[in-house]
């Protein structure tokens, strides 16, 4: 392996810069930026996040493998994001790669090339990237020059469509993983690279817990559906194993995060204050595959929020988690802190808050440092009989319970969201959502005595996901969904007392049924991905770039040898028989126990909480040995005494 | 419980106002105005100057920004004010705050506001345009433009596609085979640079308008009889 000089790419991109928009994200510099000698270190990883600097810089998982690798003396981490197509046509009329932004190295010199995966509609931009580092787009066709190509993050719980593109994937909790990854790949260098390429791969297999696609062969049936999932050698394990990270006050990462010159989606200072749900949505994949649920105590939320505060200057915290009211202190936490931060106007935001456990103390303790902008709610099922299909029991009368005390005391908005072809819905379930908003605004009217209050109502398409009670549902079809939420808005709007009162948001069916196609797909989407990028597809979550034409177009033409289609993919309904593509991915979670779970919500059966009531075997405890570390662990926070340096 | 339509919290008005010129270098130079803002602002709170807040449901540090050079030109001379809870020292403040930026953005001078405000302070901007690597002929087109009384130029604006004179505010320009230097009177719409350059190949058609150019801003300040003088002196 030559060792040769591996240069900074920016006095050739910089004149491209002028000619470009928003050039400030591709400069690197940020506060709290890690630039390490690439010459002092053994291994060398590249973070991507495929899609905009905008959208890419706040992500939480990178922000935390960032530090945790850069911590290590013998480990880099430098970051990349997709360029948008301005400054993609300059790098390749100029023969520019890809590169990172702290050191404008090339993504294709590093040991690592992890992508953090949040959507499947970024598959197009990993693919571009890739082909703009000069990396081989086919795993196949690499050689020992070329990083190896991992994806871990949500996403990664079902990565047979890019099977053809990652050496790897990696699923769960990145922190201790991306650390051991990197261990086994410095004794493999140190060793001289012995048996290339494959061997390292085999290495990583063999843990049990890094997935090698090339390791692992699939047969199909007549019929299309996949006969099985088998290891093509000895020394890797049928099934493998998400890895969890317990104990999360011993990581508090990120401490320092970085504070982006550019402007971004999300500029606060994050702290997850517990990882995992069990609340039990069976729509939500987020809360399926991160169990079981781990608290950081108030004490480690308080002492990360001063450090991260300290180290960026930033003006908001966001305490984070799927469902931050759930925390066990978080009436403590929110108070606490906003005591401490009350002379410095740092605003608290506690995105996902349930009804049931919010209540209006907390939010008055949130708003009282900054802003009052509004409250958001997320029913997702219009009719309490949808609720109970999904699992989020949310009665009606507490909600607009709560809304009555949120109008009462000062708000004056309420957003609530929802999903629309939830498995089993009507059109009256869908259009019980308009009487709802109507009641909210009715009780707002009745508490205020004033008729200046609003109500947003907010829709999408649901996506059934992979490792959850619904991958086995049929995806509602695009002209269905459409007609529904048309009906939906037709309704909202024909009440001239509610019109004005009542906002209505909703992205059409569209995205959603290619977002479908990709999240329970095979290794044989790989090729309609592969056609979409070469035809031109690029940032596909955007909707000024999204084409839904192309991608039923490469579809068609790809899938059709394996007489399937995308409809095989999304409306169809699976079989308990049936082999799912992830199947040998293993979340924790007991498939007999998810497909109970799936009877059940057909049933129209809840379940509930692990936390509160006893373990009802979904398997993640058992199989992972891991358990729920939850408080409440009485402490409070110390006041920190404000210490400013003397500048008089 | 808090009721929402308290009247909000009124701040303290600030006891100190300090003027600060600070420069943007290197890649910092594709900063935003917007961008540079939220960078002082976290720098302000990093630093730990004790700002005062404006008053309102949504209290803002108290700053002002005068006259920010445009997207991509680099600058010695910007300058902005900002209103203090606590007397502080001016230099003191210069150091604290250079510390706190990232690389490229960084504080030249601190001193006592007072006086004319600095928007009426800043009333022109000495402008150096530079080609890294080669060299220029700008002799005759420069002299073209210069021996006319307008040159009418296109730009697109906030508000759309603008029309306006890029000859009348140029009060010099001179220039030798690698650089152009440029004092523009401030006036509406601010005159910049690349309108000047684009206004030489509207009076010089065979002259063409060179990729890679860097603009920096040398100096910005009060027009007097044609020479610039320090806005932050006499405060």
């Amino acid at each position: 392996m030559t060792t040769h000089a591996v240069e900074s790419l920016f006095p050739r991109l910089e004149p491209l810069l002028s000619e470009v928009s928003k050039p400030v994200q591709y400069i690197g510099g940020e506060q709290n930026a890690v630039v390490k000698d690439w010459d002092a270190v053994q291994v060398r990883w590249c973070l991507m996040y495929p899609d905009a600097y905008e959208i890419g810089q706040p992500n939480q998982g990178v922000a935390i493998l960032y530090e945790v690798l850069n911590e290590i003396d013998w480990i880099l981490a430098e970051r990349s994001y997709a360029v948008w197509p301005d400054l993609e046509a300059k790098l390749r009329e100029h023969g520019i790669p890809q590169f990172t932004l702290e050191t404008h190295r090339p993504v294709g010199a590093f040991d690592l090339l992890g992508f953090s995966l949040s959507t499947e509609l970024g598959y197009t931009n990993l693919l571009n990237a890739l082909d703009l580092a000069g990396i081989p787009l086919h795993s196949a066709e690499r050689t020992e020059e070329h990083p190896i190509v991992l994806v871990g993050g949500h996403a990664a719980f079902n990565p047979e469509p890019l099977a053809d593109f990652i050496d790897a994937a990696v699923l769960g909790d990145g922190e201790e993983a991306s650390l051991r990854i990197a261990d086994i790949v410095r004794e493999w260098k140190a060793e001289g690279r012995p048996g290339g390429r494959d061997e390292v791969l085999l290495r990583l297999a063999a843990t049990g817990g890094v997935y090698v696609p090339r390791f692992y062969d699939v047969d199909y049936l007549e019929d299309g559906r996949i006969r099985r999932v088998a290891p093509n050698r000895s020394g890797v394990p049928f099934r493998v194993t998400k890895h969890t990270l317990m104990d999360l006050n011993a990581w508090p990462y990120p401490k320092q995060p970085l504070v982006p010159l550019a402007e971004t989606v999300h500029e606060r200072y994050s702290v997850e204050i517990f990882r995992g749900c069990t609340r039990g949505c069976r729509f939500c994949q987020a809360g399926m595959i991160t169990r079981p649920v781990r608290e950081r105590s108030i004490e480690t939320i308080g002492s990360m929020v001063e450090q991260g505060l300290r180290a960026t200057g930033l003006e908001e915290v966001g305490l984070l988690s799927l469902s931050s009211a759930d925390h066990t202190e978080i009436g403590e936490v929110a108070k606490q802190l906003a005591d401490r931060y009350e002379d410095e106007f740092v605003s608290l935001s506690l995105p996902s808050t349930r009804v049931d456990a919010f209540n209006i103390d907390l939010a008055n303790e949130l708003s009282r440092n900054g802003r009052r902008s509004g409250l958001t709610f997320a029913p997702e099922g219009g009719s309490e009989r949808m609720r109970r299909v999904i699992n989020k029991t949310v009665d009606e009368d507490d909600l607009i319970r709560t809304v009555a005390t949120a109008y009462k005391s000062g708000w004056r908005q309420v957003k609530l969201y929802f999903m629309c072809g939830l498995p089993t819905e009507t059109d009256e379930d869908v259009l019980a959502i308009a009487d709802l908003a109507k009641r909210v605004i009715d009780t707002g009217r009745a508490e205020t005595g004033t008729r200046d209050i609003r109500c947003t109502v907010s829709i999408g398409g649901f996506v059934p996901k992979p490792h959850t009670p619904f991958q086995w549902a049929g995806q509602l079809d695009v002209e269905t969904t459409d007609a529904r939420l048309q009906k939906l808005k037709d309704a909202i709007r024909a009440d001239k007392k509610y019109a004005r009162a009542i906002g209505f948001r909703y992205h059409d069916g569209k995205p959603g049924l290619i977002e479908g196609l990709l999240s329970r797909g095979d290794r044989r989407v790989g090729r309609v991905i592969e056609a979409v990028w070469r035809d031109g597809g690029r940032f596909d979550g955007w909707s000024e770039h999204f084409s839904f034409d192309r991608w039923i177009t490469c579809a068609t033409r790809e899938l059709a040898e394996f007489g399937i289609d995308t409809d095989w993919y999304t409306t169809r309904e699976r079989d308990y028989d049936e082999v799912l593509p992830w199947d040998h991915l293993d979340s924790g979670l007991d498939r007999e126990w998810l497909w109970e779970d799936w009877q059940d919500a057909l049933d129209e059966i809840e379940v509930d909480d692990c936390r509160w009531t006893p373990c009802f075997d979904c398997g993640v405890c058992q199989q992972l040995d891991t358990e729920i570390q939850i408080g409440p662990t009485g402490k409070t926070l110390l006041p920190i005494p404000q210490v400013r340096p003397d500048l008089g | 419980m808090a009721p929402q339509k308290q009247p909000p919290q009124q701040q303290a008005p600030p006891v100190q106002k300090l003027r600060v010129q600070y420069a943007k270098r290197g890649p910092a130079r594709f900063s935003s105005h917007r961008d540079f803002g939220r960078a002082f602002e976290r720098a302000l709170r990093r630093a730990g100057i004790p700002m005062a807040f404006s008053s309102g449901f949504n209290p803002h540090p108290r700053i002002s920004f005068a006259n920010a050079s445009p997207t991509g030109a680099a600058s010695e001379a910007e300058y902005l004010e900002i209103g203090l809870a606590k007397v502080c020292d001016p230099e003191r403040v210069r150091v604290a705050l250079d510390q706190a930026l990232p690389a490229g953005l960084s504080i030249e001078r601190v001193t006592e506001g007072g006086g004319a405000s600095l928007a009426d302070r800043l009333t022109g901007s000495l402008w150096e345009v530079t080609w890294p690597g080669r060299e220029l002929e700008l002799t005759e087109p420069l002299r073209e433009f210069l021996g006319r009384s307008e040159v009418l130029v296109e730009r697109m604006t906030k508000n759309g596609l603008r029309e306006f004179d890029a000859r009348g505010p140029v009060l010099s320009a001179e220039a030798t085979p690698d650089r152009l230097r440029l004092l523009i009177r401030h006036e509406v719409p601010l005159v910049r640079p690349d309108d000047v350059l684009k206004a030489l190949t509207v009076v010089a058609p065979q002259w063409s308008l060179p990729t890679g150019l860097l603009v920096n801003r040398l100096a910005q300040g009060t027009l007097v009889e044609g020479e610039l003088r320090d806005p932050l002196a006499d405060a």
